[in-house]
Formats: structure tokens, sequence, C-alpha cells
């Protein structure tokens, strides 16, 4: 073997690698780098021992102190539940016409309403409540079956036309197909679309037979609606399928029948009132 | 046989021990005030009062990292405003620039942690096992009663010194009296304890028994600082020129060196500053102290080992005058840096000073952008981001400039026209902006608006530009 050189100034063995005539040397490390690099060793397989480390076939070890990620999470959100149960007792004790009121509670219930909203209304009415066709817009202040908090927590409560609970509120738009003569759609349709775009004081609602006979039945004898049968005002600005004249004519001739699960079926109480209040809060409750 | 560690082929290294010797002179005492000092600063600071209301903090510096607030006496940050925390970081970084450009070492010397801790102990050493020769007496001796008696003792004052060092950090992070109160009682948080813990530990070990090796092995600092200096940077040598060839006192021919290794015995890095320029000098001038001890005493002019600049040497080994440090030290260079360094320190103190005790920040929600109400007219929601920075709660009103007709109305269960955002908080308040069909903004996709929040109580205001979006035909 080849006799290591040394640097002759401070007499250290030099690598023998040499760059530019600059000759790097093989100075020793200190010895307590040593006993740090096994002490990390040793550390290694204490934490291997007690934290979920080896995989197995679809399990790992345990880990002596028992630890799982998932037994953390159980708590984390145990203690959360349990920090906020004195609210949420509140919120579903109180009568629903006092949720209003204490600031605490209404961040509460607003918050919680926020998360249970996009886990379960979302899907239909979107993620900012911005409805689209056929899915009513809940920012804005037209109800079909009204707007106070209570009439919003019993249609989320029992769903409408459903047949799951018996509760729901019903009414169906007929299909005016069957029993009307295509011209009277077409008559029909151009004057609703005319309500549409809100010439009421032009139009006189009571001369049309053809909407007296029909139409004022549900949607009234001045085509402004009935929230008990979730009949829509014909005069207003807001249209759920459509206020052109072909969305217009497919309603009265085929129908509409728009469905709402009961979500007092799957939702608990208290997630039931954050989510009324939620969107009595949006912008349109009155 | 030959240990195969002493060998210098072996891969690994003890650490040699390190015995620095009492010293005494201008640069000693000069590091005992910046020790006096910065262990002042550290210990006491979280117990400098500063009154803030009743619902905020009255501790003058405090660093509350659960309600995630920054204060400084009379400064409060906030985490959106963390740009002064990065400015103060960008400004230590320049002032170590500075530093190291005109003093080269001289944070390493004088005000490092690991410096002055390790001084600390050095000076308890002192105190119980004896000065440099009683020590390595000590040290090779046989464990007797009384060595295990002096080293139990000195372990003991190092560990009540790691223990109040390691105490003292959490005092930055939480009330301190009633944490104090707490950590007696032992109703303080894990964290607290764990801190305090390592703290000790790592105090203990590193300005006990590691000292240098931190220096030599683990710390970046003086690796990075070597790429900033050069040959006319302060460094702490021996003028060679000067000194050689060394020789005992009674020697004829002798340069100034007597070859008495004062300069040696008192290196707490346990090098020989004759040898030159070496990595592992931290620049402290204790040499220089100890050198100039003896000087004086054998009637020779002080300064054989001094501040230096390596160019020097040449101008001096060849006859010329020694030129003045401060000439080193006052050079464009620094004057550059510290130019730098003053104009963002300026800059911030500028920033602070122009804060508003109001901050709002609008979100439009663009889901849905707009929406129509029943009667056709045009709604925008929006989220008011409102930040009280006072200690009390206060009343706040929104208002719209840029554009008449617009009706702006806040979600409230009360149709409340104010806001009260409680004390030293952020509050979240959402908002419509409507204006009817006929209006201009209606019908245009963008409207530009300037919102406005008022306190109604003082008038002062603070406003923020947000956008309209109307329904196009």
């Amino acid at each position: 073997m080849k006799t290591p050189e040394k640097d002759p100034h401070t007499e250290v063995e030099t690598t023998g690698h040499s760059w530019d005539g600059i000759e790097e040397l093989n100075t020793p490390l200190p010895r307590w780098w040593l006993w740090t690099f096994y002490a990390t060793i040793i550390w290694g397989l204490i934490y291997i021992a007690a934290y979920p480390a080896l995989p197995f076939f679809g399990s790992t070890s345990n880990g002596f102190l028992g630890w799982s990620a998932r037994s953390s999470l159980e708590a984390d959100l145990q203690q959360h539940k349990d920090r906020h149960a004195s609210l949420n007792n509140t919120l579903v004790d109180a009568e629903l016409s006092n949720l209003q009121t204490g600031q605490e509670l209404r961040q509460y219930a607003l918050a919680r309403g926020a998360a249970v909203f996009t886990a379960n209304c979302s899907q239909c009415h979107g993620a900012g409540a911005g409805g689209t066709v056929g899915y009513p817009n809940l920012l804005d202040n037209d109800w079909l079956w009204g707007g106070s908090l209570e009439s919003i927590t019993y249609i989320i409560n029992h769903g409408i036309r459903n047949t799951s609970d018996p509760d729901a509120q019903f009414s169906e738009m007929p299909a005016f197909g069957e029993f009307l003569e295509e011209d009277d759609i077409t008559s029909l349709t151009q004057f609703v679309t005319q309500l549409a775009q809100a010439k009421t004081k032009e139009l006189n609602i009571d001369e049309n037979t053809l909407f007296v006979e029909n139409c004022s039945g549900c949607h009234g004898q001045n085509a402004t609606g009935n929230e008990s049968l979730g009949a829509p005002d014909l005069t207003d600005a807001i249209w759920l399928y459509g206020a052109d004249s072909d969305s217009v004519e497919k309603t009265i001739t085929d129908g509409r029948f728009g469905v709402m699960p009961a979500w007092g079926q799957r939702l608990s109480e208290a997630d039931l009132r954050a989510v009324s209040i939620y969107v009595h809060a949006l912008g349109g409750g009155e | 046989m030959i240990n195969k560690f002493e060998t210098s082929n072996a891969l690994y290294k003890a650490q040699e021990p390190v015995f620095p010797r009492r010293v005494s002179g201008p640069f000693r005492r000069l590091k005992w005030a910046v020790m006096a000092v910065t262990l002042g600063i550290y210990y006491l600071a979280p117990w400098i009062p500063w009154d803030r209301g009743t619902q905020l903090s009255d501790q003058a510096i405090l660093v509350d990292l659960a309600n995630r607030r920054f204060y400084f006496f009379w400064i409060e940050i906030w985490p959106h405003e963390f740009y002064f925390v990065a400015g103060l970081l960008i400004m230590a970084g320049l002032g170590l620039f500075l530093f190291t450009s005109a003093l080269g070492r001289v944070w390493c010397g004088y005000a490092c942690p690991q410096t002055v801790w390790t001084d600390l102990f050095i000076l308890v050493e002192r105190w119980i096992e004896g000065d440099r020769n009683a020590r390595l007496r000590l040290f090779y001796g046989k464990w007797t009663f009384r060595k295990w008696r002096l080293r139990i003792t000195k372990w003991f004052v190092w560990i009540l010194i790691s223990f109040g060092t390691g105490g003292a950090w959490v005092f930055y992070f939480t009330d301190a009296s009633n944490l104090a109160r707490d950590l007696w009682s032992f109703d303080a948080h894990p964290v607290v304890y764990s801190s305090i813990s390592i703290l000790t530990l790592t105090t203990f070990v590193f300005g006990g028994f590691m000292r240098e090796q931190i220096c030599i092995y683990m710390c970046p600092w003086p690796r990075i600082q070597a790429a900033m200096m050069d040959t006319n940077t302060l460094s702490v040598a021996y003028r060679s020129w000067r000194g050689e060839p060394r020789g005992k006192m009674r020697q004829t021919g002798r340069g100034d060196c007597i070859d008495c290794l004062a300069c040696v015995n008192v290196c707490p890095m346990g090098i020989d500053i004759r040898q030159g320029q070496q990595m592992e000098c931290i620049a402290c001038a204790l040499c220089i102290d100890a050198c100039d001890d003896v000087m004086a005493k054998i009637g020779h002019d002080r300064g054989l080992v001094d501040y230096l600049v390596l160019a020097d040497e040449e101008v001096e080994s060849a006859g010329g005058q020694p030129v003045s440090v401060w000439k080193y030290i006052f050079r464009p260079r620094t004057f550059l840096y510290a130019l730098i360094w003053s104009s963002i320190g300026i800059g911030m103190i500028y920033a602070l000073f122009i804060r508003n005790d109001i901050d709002m920040t609008i979100r439009p929600v663009r889901n849905p952008t707009y929406l129509m109400q029943s009667d056709g007219a045009i709604r925008n929601i929006y989220e008011a981001r409102l930040r009280n920075k006072l200690g009390e709660a206060r009343v706040f009103q929104l208002e719209i400039t840029g554009g008449k007709g617009f009706l702006l109305q806040l979600q409230s269960s009360n149709q409340a026209k104010t806001i009260t955002v409680p004390a030293d908080s952020t509050y979240l308040q959402r908002f419509y902006i409507t204006v009817p069909k006929d209006h201009p903004a209606a019908k245009i996709p963008l409207t530009q608006l300037r919102l406005w929040v008022e306190d109604i109580e003082n008038g002062n205001r603070s406003s923020s530009k947000t956008a309209f979006n109307g329904a196009p035909e």
C-alpha cells in the first residue's frame, strides 16, 4: 500500500485529491461527532419501537406508545366537541325565534351551518348558494315557500315534494299540454312572458280568461304567487326555470316537479338549525 | 503501543481539553461589560412592564405565539405585518456584514451567546476549581473525594445557570408573571417544561463541555464570515516581524517574543496565535491583553499581539509605521453597509409611524359574481375583514364613495348599521351592495368603488378599493 502523503505545514495526511494545486487534507472528525452519530441510531431504533413504523401486509407495527394518527384525530375532534358543548346545547334547546340573538351563538351557528351547507346542500344549490336552473338561488329575496327562519327550518327538515317524509310540503304544477290546445299554450306562453317582463300595469290579468281559468288558482289573481302552495310569483324578475318563451312554454306544457330531500332524517337537530340560520343569513332571509 | 486515536491517520480525534488562564486588561474588561449587558438584557427583558390597557398584555417584550401578536414596547405587530420581522432579520444580517467588514469576527469574540455563556462557565470553573494550573492538576489527577466535590459543585452551578437560561427563554413567549407562578406549581403547559429542559441541557453541554467545538465544527457563521473578510479586515494577529526570532528573556539577538506562552495559556480556543491566521480564532482579544501585560513587565512596547490587518504586514515588516486601525474601520465598504442598514431601519420606522389603528380588506364574494333580487335590482356580496388594533372595543361604520345610488347593508340579525369589533381583534363582516335595476352600474360588468370604514367615536378612517359587478344585457 502506498504511504499517504503528509501536508508539510500541518502534518496532516492528504487524501490525494488535488485541484489547481490545492490539496484536500484528511483532517479527522471530532470523536463526539461519531458518538452523536451512534446516538441518532439509538434514537432511531427507539422511535421505530415507540411509533407505528414497520410496514406489514395491510397494517404496520403498533409502537409501544400506542399512538395512531386516527386516534389522535378522534381525540382532537372530541376536544373540539367538548369545547363547543354548551353552545351546541343552547343551539338545540333554545326557541327558534331566540336563536338570532347572542353574538357568540350566532357566530357558532353560522360557522357550523356553512360547513353543513358545503357538505350537504352545495351539490344542488351551489357552493355560493347561488343556485342554478331548477335549483333556487338562496341569496335573493324571493322564496317559493316562505323566507322566514321558521319556514326555512321546516323546508330543510321535511323537504319539498318528496315521498319519504309525510310532512313534506307538496304541490304540483300540472302538465297543461295534456288538456289545453296548442294555440292556447302559445297564447298563455306569450302572456306569461310578458308578465315576466314585469309589464303588469299594461296587462289586464282579469280579462285573460285562459289565465284566470287555468293559472290564477295557484298563482293568484294578480299572478303574484302563493307561498303556501309553492306557486312562484310570475310578475317578478326571478325565474327558476328561465323567463324566455321556450322555457315558459315547456313549463306550461310539461309542468315542473322540483324535489328536495327531507334533511331532518339525515342531519342532527343542531346541524339542521345551524344550516337554517346560515341560509336565512345569506341575504334574503325575512 | 500507540493508541490509534492519537495518531494523525485516525478517523476521529478526541477533544483536546483547554484550560484558559485568567487574564486582565482593557479587552477583558470590555468582555465583562458586554457579558453583563447581554446577559442582563436576556434575563430581565421579559420582566419590563408596559401598560397597554386592561385587555392586553402588560409585558414590554412578548412574542405571543398563541394569540399571534408580537409586542415590543409601544409597537404591536400582527401576523399580516410580518414584513417588519423580515425587515429586522434583514437588518440583523446586514448588521453582521457591517461589523464583519469593519471589525472582523467581533461578533464571535464578544457578543455570540456561545462565547458569552462559555465565558460565564469558565468564570464559574475558575471560582470553584482555581486557575489554569490548579485545573490542569485536578484534571490529570486521581478521582479523589476533593475532585468529586469540586466537579459536582461546578456541575451543579452550571446546571443552575443552564436552568436559568432555559427558564428565561420561555418568558418571552407567554405572560411572564403568570407563567412563573404556574411553573412552580407545575401547572404550566408541557411545551414549557420540555423547552426549559432542552435549553437547560444544551446550555449545560455547549457551555460546559463542547465550548470551542461548537465554533470550530458546528457553527456556519465563521465559514460565511470568511467570505466577507479580505486583507483589510481587522483580525487579532501576531507581529512576527517584531517578535521573531523568539527566545528566552536572557537570550541575545532575540525578537520581542520571549516565548512565555501567555497568549497560548489564555486562549479559550486552545490555539497559538503566533502561528498566524487560524480558523479557530474567534478574535476575543484575550491574547492581546495577556501579551501587553508581559510586554509592560519586560519593558517593551505593547502590541506584539494586536488588532491588525494582513495588509499591514508588508508595510510594517519593511520598517514602516503601524497604520491606525480606525483607517480600516472607516472605509467605503463599511459606510456602504451602514448606509443600507440605516436606510432599511429608517424605512421601517417610517412604516411603523404611518400605520393606521384600523385596517380593512374587502373581498368580493365571487360565487356568484352578482345576483338579482325579485324587483330586478342587482346585488353583490362582500366580506370585509376589519382589524381593530386598539385595546378597547370600537364601533365602526361603512360608507361608499365613487358613485351614487349604491345601497350598503350589513349582514346582521337586527338591521344593524354599525359593526362592533372587539379589542385587539379581527372581525369578518359580510355585507351587500345593491343597485336598482335602472342604475347604470346594474348593466355594466364592472364599476370601481371605494369603501371607507370609520370609527364613529373619533372619526378615524381607512379605505379600501373594490368593484361592483353588474348584469350585462
